[in-house]
């Protein structure tokens, strides 16, 4: 064992061993060493975050034909640091009538519901906060917090578009949250476990559960975006009718964490893709070397925070009703028709050769989504023949 | 590693912490220069009519309470989805019949219209 195999046993022996140096007593440094582990597991996810401000502004500079930031640093890298400056030295305004402790205690709930996901997140095959058997509920749970903390702001901004922009968020993420949460069951049945590093590694030792479940992993990645409140589905934001949405009446840091909280909670929900359909840090040699499993998590965590970048500025908004009726009527009867022929085939061909198997859960998809386009296919016809003069207006 | 949940409170605890740092930061070293105009409530220059907890639309509240039902019975699912493996496939087809029964509940307040933005 030395640092390229086990890196975070290594730290904390030595850690371990230096303040019992020290004279400390076995459970004080342990205790010491847990919390600083959780402080500089939260720190590398905030510098992380820093960055992917500055990724999220050159990136959308080049959807938009633009340069983007390149004054500060090389290609501009070093932007997200005057930025925060700025935020922090900025007048903190509060409006009058507001609720004073809820509005301050909103931002901060914001940015934590995000960061706490953190602490279940297997980056690496041995780098992870804790390894939890109820994972994938305590990532339901942190994301209502994250709902929770859009209401609080909407409510106590006192301020009717924030209300609104609140309101609309709300009824997004809850509704979003079931397909979301129909699509957890389906890594969960394959595995027969609801913790992180049991649904990696199963992938680790089989195949992706992207090609047992490619579905799967479409109806996840919808509406995580919608889940994340980004377009197509930012209607909390809506700039052409309510400015900005429940986080309108913020300004300087306050403001600087709601921003920072989403685009953590995209880089997050990016990651959580890779964990439960493209193999978590699995990669060559990822298994060995922990620290090449952690390059690997990043490029796909990095790769999911882009294809939801890309979605957001190629996509235009959509309206309320068209969003909610397509999670009611759409995506939530599909995902759990999804569910069903999931346990199905799964119980049925368990005991069948693992390629089989494998073939038989990416047809059954296929099969289920074709069903689905020609049922659309044959609906939207019905509709048009219905309405014979629509097409030729 | 002791016990996971301990870890969990640990990093729940330290998780809301550490966002305060900054805006502890802020505030101390911000400009403080309220006055009347800057901290109206902001509605694009108009005046505010009126008080801002306006009364919302009730089909928000349809929508929540279909949600409620379906997020209780993922709690069930969940338990039922990790014994999967473990069990005869008998409990398959009881699982189907669990999820059937919930979505005949969907379909219940499509057909009564309760899902139309209206």
């Amino acid at each position: 064992m030395n640092f390229w195999t086990d890196p975070i046993k290594v730290l904390y022996d030595w850690l371990m061993s230096l303040f019992g140096g020290w004279g400390m007593a076995e459970p004080l440094a342990n205790t010491l060493v847990t919390l600083l582990g959780i402080v500089v597991l939260i720190t590398i996810a905030l510098v992380l975050d820093i960055f992917l401000v500055w990724i999220e502004r050159k990136v959308v500079a080049r959807f938009q034909g633009r340069l983007g930031p390149n004054r500060v640093g090389p290609f501009g890298i070093f932007q997200p640091f005057p930025d925060i400056i700025k935020l922090v030295i900025k007048e903190d305004i509060t409006p009058d009538g507001a609720d004073k402790v809820v509005f301050n205690i909103a931002p901060v709930l914001s940015a934590g519901s995000v960061i706490i996901l953190w602490a279940v997140l297997p980056i690496a095959s041995r780098i992870y906060g804790v390894d939890l058997n109820v994972a994938a509920l305590y990532i339901i749970a942190a994301g209502a917090l994250g709902t929770l903390s859009v209401i609080m702001a909407g409510w106590s901004s006192n301020n009717k578009y924030a209300l609104l922009g609140a309101f609309r968020q709300v009824a997004a993420m809850i509704s979003f949250e079931i397909p979301m949460v129909a699509m957890l069951l389906v890594p969960t049945i394959l595995v027969g476990s609801m913790s992180l590093n049991a649904i990696t590694q199963a992938q680790v030792d089989g195949v992706w559960f992207f090609w047992l479940s490619p579905l799967g992993s479409l109806i996840f990645a919808i509406s995580a975006i919608a889940e994340l409140g980004r377009s197509p589905f930012d209607l909390n934001e809506g700039e052409s009718e309510i400015v900005s949405g429940y986080h309108i009446e913020y300004s300087g840091m306050k403001f600087g964490w709601f921003y920072a909280g989403e685009l953590l909670h995209a880089f997050t929900f990016g990651g959580f893709m890779a964990i439960f359909f493209f193999g978590g840090w699995h990669g060559p040699w990822a298994e060995e070397y922990p620290l090449l499993g952690a390059f690997y998590f990043v490029l796909k965590a990095l790769f999911g925070y882009w294809v939801i970048m890309w979605v957001k500025y190629t996509v235009p908004r959509i309206r309320i009703d068209h969003m909610l009726a397509f999670n009611w009527k759409f995506l939530t009867p599909l995902s759990f028709a999804l569910l069903i022929v999931t346990a199905t085939v799964h119980v049925l061909m368990r005991d069948a050769a693992f390629w089989l198997y494998v073939a038989a859960m990416f047809t059954s998809n296929l099969l289920l989504g074709w069903l689905t386009v020609e049922i659309l296919r044959s609906y939207t016809r019905e509709k048009r023949e219905a309405v014979p003069s629509a097409a030729h207006h | 590693m002791q016990n996971p949940w301990i870890y969990i409170g640990l990093f729940l605890l330290i998780g809301m912490l550490i966002p305060v740092a900054p805006l502890a930061i802020a505030a101390f070293i911000a400009p403080k220069k309220p006055n009347p105009i800057k901290q109206s409530t902001y509605e694009c220059g108009m005046e505010t009519v009126g008080d801002s907890w306006v009364q919302f639309k009730a089909q928000y509240y349809v929508f929540a309470l279909v949600f409620l039902v379906f997020d209780v019975e993922t709690v069930f699912l969940f338990p039922w989805a990790v014994s999967l493996n473990a069990l005869p496939v008998f409990v398959l087809v009881e699982g189907i019949i669990f999820i059937l029964i919930l979505l005949a509940g969907l379909f219940y307040t499509w057909r009564k219209g309760m899902l139309e933005w209206a």
